[in-house]
């Protein structure tokens, strides 16, 4: 087909507009890794020097391991409880058309559209009116509450794709509901549930509103230690965490992609 | 009545979950409404005291209404780099597509500390970009580019653009062929058909992309506060303050819930507005 100059206009503009707009979505991800190897005391870029001493020094800072530590378990507990919780309940309303169980979707869904700091503030105030002291287990609960839509939306999605003609069958050949649960549903939102559970780890990982309020000095977690210590000084170290996290989050998604099929996951819910 | 308790066995599996969203989301958000009319953080007396403390002082309308400007802009500029990628995502081999998916998804997934760190060092006085601007002799000293509105309005678009990106590539692979091509077929140019034909077909993407990218950065606590830096004060600063700062329970849940209500109020006005519109559409 014939091109006008007027269309070679246009793909010229929409690819460098393109280009930019990839360039931008790469840049601060790569600027944190290559920062990371700085020699230099400060966040001077290009690095003046090139060294690993950030993170060898970060090997011996334990304020910033320990707040790591605690952010790994808790997002661990958070990512399976709201797994459990979150995969029984999509199974619950998924298929059902009653006004109960979208009464039920729209409830679970609501903690993405409300502003987490409120609910991290709420849920310390009715701890504080019952005196119960904060802790890593009111810290997950904030932590699986802010998980579940995510959990509800993927593992739903992956829900209605399957063929429910293949239940019918099953439990007419008499198997059993939790029989049926285990050897067909499972096998075939198995995808659905890895990369939900993904996403449910890092936005607990990540998670800075609920946190905010909920950990104390005992139960302190990455985030909010890293927005501390860059609150007081632009601190080289928190490069070399990042760098850690952007590799881990990097390795994670490519896992994620191979045994939950994650890009395909995400785009459909 | 048999029918309908089949109805409610299916559903028993999302029961434990109801029940904990009722005792530990339900329930704190009556109780944060419930602790926003006390008259004193001592909770003595009830009264409407903190909502006519928060109108009769210009400097809280102004906090709010900064913290949803900042939104707006955020996410206009968030809209404009987005749609170019979307377009090139639709025109591009299934490698190109795999590899701007992996674009998106990376910083999406990156703890947003870390983003908002990577910006410091960008914007920062020895930062990427006053070494360019130094480098090249176009600038004679270092600006200052961190701590300003700007700069924060700046990385709050990238680091929430892939919040943009998907839903406007999800509404661009939904355009049936066939009009583009008519179009075509019947002489308009590209730039006719992007504007006449793809941008009205994609703007519920686009709204979708913009709501989420509005109430995202309004609430970006970490990303306001360290490359706003302190001086920007912002509600998510501003609740905190009040809250851990100076303990001032019932003032900070009645902002909490005034902040709560002008975000949702203002994503349910441009979502209802989009509807309506779209409605015209179909009709049309």
């Amino acid at each position: 087909m014939q091109r006008s100059p007027q269309d070679r206009l246009y793909a010229a503009t929409i690819g460098t507009l393109a280009g930019f707009t990839m360039l931008l979505l790469l840049a601060p991800t790569a600027v944190v890794v290559i920062i990371s190897f700085t020699g230099g005391i400060t966040l001077k870029f290009p690095p003046p020097s090139w060294s690993m001493r950030w993170y060898a020094e970060l090997l011996v800072s334990d304020e910033i391991i320990q707040p790591a530590l605690t952010s790994l378990k808790v997002a661990v507990m958070a990512t399976i409880g709201s797994g459990i919780l979150g995969t029984a309940a999509a199974l619950g309303i998924a298929r059902s058309r009653s006004r109960l169980a979208r009464i039920l979707d729209a409830l679970f869904m609501s903690p993405m559209v409300l502003p987490a700091m409120a609910f991290g503030l709420s849920l310390l105030l009715v701890f504080n009116m019952l005196a119960i002291r904060l802790s890593t287990a009111t810290l997950v609960l904030g932590h699986i509450i802010i998980c579940i839509p995510y959990v509800i939306r993927m593992v739903g999605a992956s829900l209605q794709q399957l063929n429910p003609v293949l239940i019918t069958c099953s439990l007419s050949l008499g198997a059993s509901r939790w029989y049926t649960f285990r050897r067909v549903t499972l096998p075939l939102i198995r995808r659905g549930i890895i990369a939900s559970g993904f996403v449910a780890f890092l936005s607990s990982f990540d998670n800075v509103p609920v946190s905010l309020f909920l950990a104390d000095a005992r139960t302190e977690v990455l985030p909010i230690k890293l927005w501390a210590i860059l609150e007081g000084s632009l601190d080289v170290r928190v490069a070399a965490v990042s760098g850690v996290v952007v590799i881990a989050t990097l390795l994670g998604l490519i896992a994620a992609e191979r045994f939950g099929g994650f890009a395909r996951q995400a785009a459909r819910s | 009545m048999r029918m309908r308790s089949e109805a409610m066995t299916g559903m028993l599996p999302a029961m434990p979950l109801a029940v904990l969203f009722l005792f530990s989301f339900v329930v704190p958000l009556l109780v944060l409404i419930f602790l926003s009319l006390f008259r004193t953080p001592q909770f003595t007396e009830m009264g409407f005291d903190q909502y006519a403390r928060f109108v009769g002082d210009g400097y809280n309308l102004k906090v709010l209404f900064d913290t949803l400007l900042l939104g707006v802009e955020v996410a206009l500029i968030a809209l404009v780099l987005a749609y170019p990628l979307g377009l090139a995502y639709v025109a591009a081999p299934p490698l190109g597509r795999t590899i701007i998916t992996f674009l998106i998804l990376l910083p999406l997934l990156t703890s947003s500390v870390v983003r908002t760190f990577a910006w410091i060092v960008i914007l920062g006085r020895e930062g990427i970009v006053n070494s360019a601007m130094l480098a090249f002799g176009l600038w004679d000293q270092p600006a200052r580019l961190l701590y300003t509105w700007g700069g924060m309005v700046l990385a709050l678009a990238q680091i929430q653009l892939p919040l943009m990106a998907l839903p406007i590539i999800n509404s661009l692979m939904r355009i049936d062929g066939n009009l583009t091509r008519a179009a075509e077929g019947l002489g308009a140019s590209r730039f006719r058909i992007l504007f006449t034909v793809i941008l009205p077909l994609t703007l519920p993407g686009a709204i979708a992309g913009w709501l989420l990218v509005f109430a995202a950065a309004v609430t970006a606590f970490i990303t306001q506060t360290l490359v706003g830096g302190g001086r920007i004060i912002l509600m998510p600063l501003y609740i905190y303050q009040q809250a851990m700062g100076v303990q001032e329970w019932p003032f900070s849940a009645a902002l909490s819930l005034i902040f709560t209500v002008a975000v949702i109020g203002i994503v349910a006005a441009v979502g209802a507005v989009s509807r309506r519109y779209m409605r015209g559409v179909d009709a049309a």
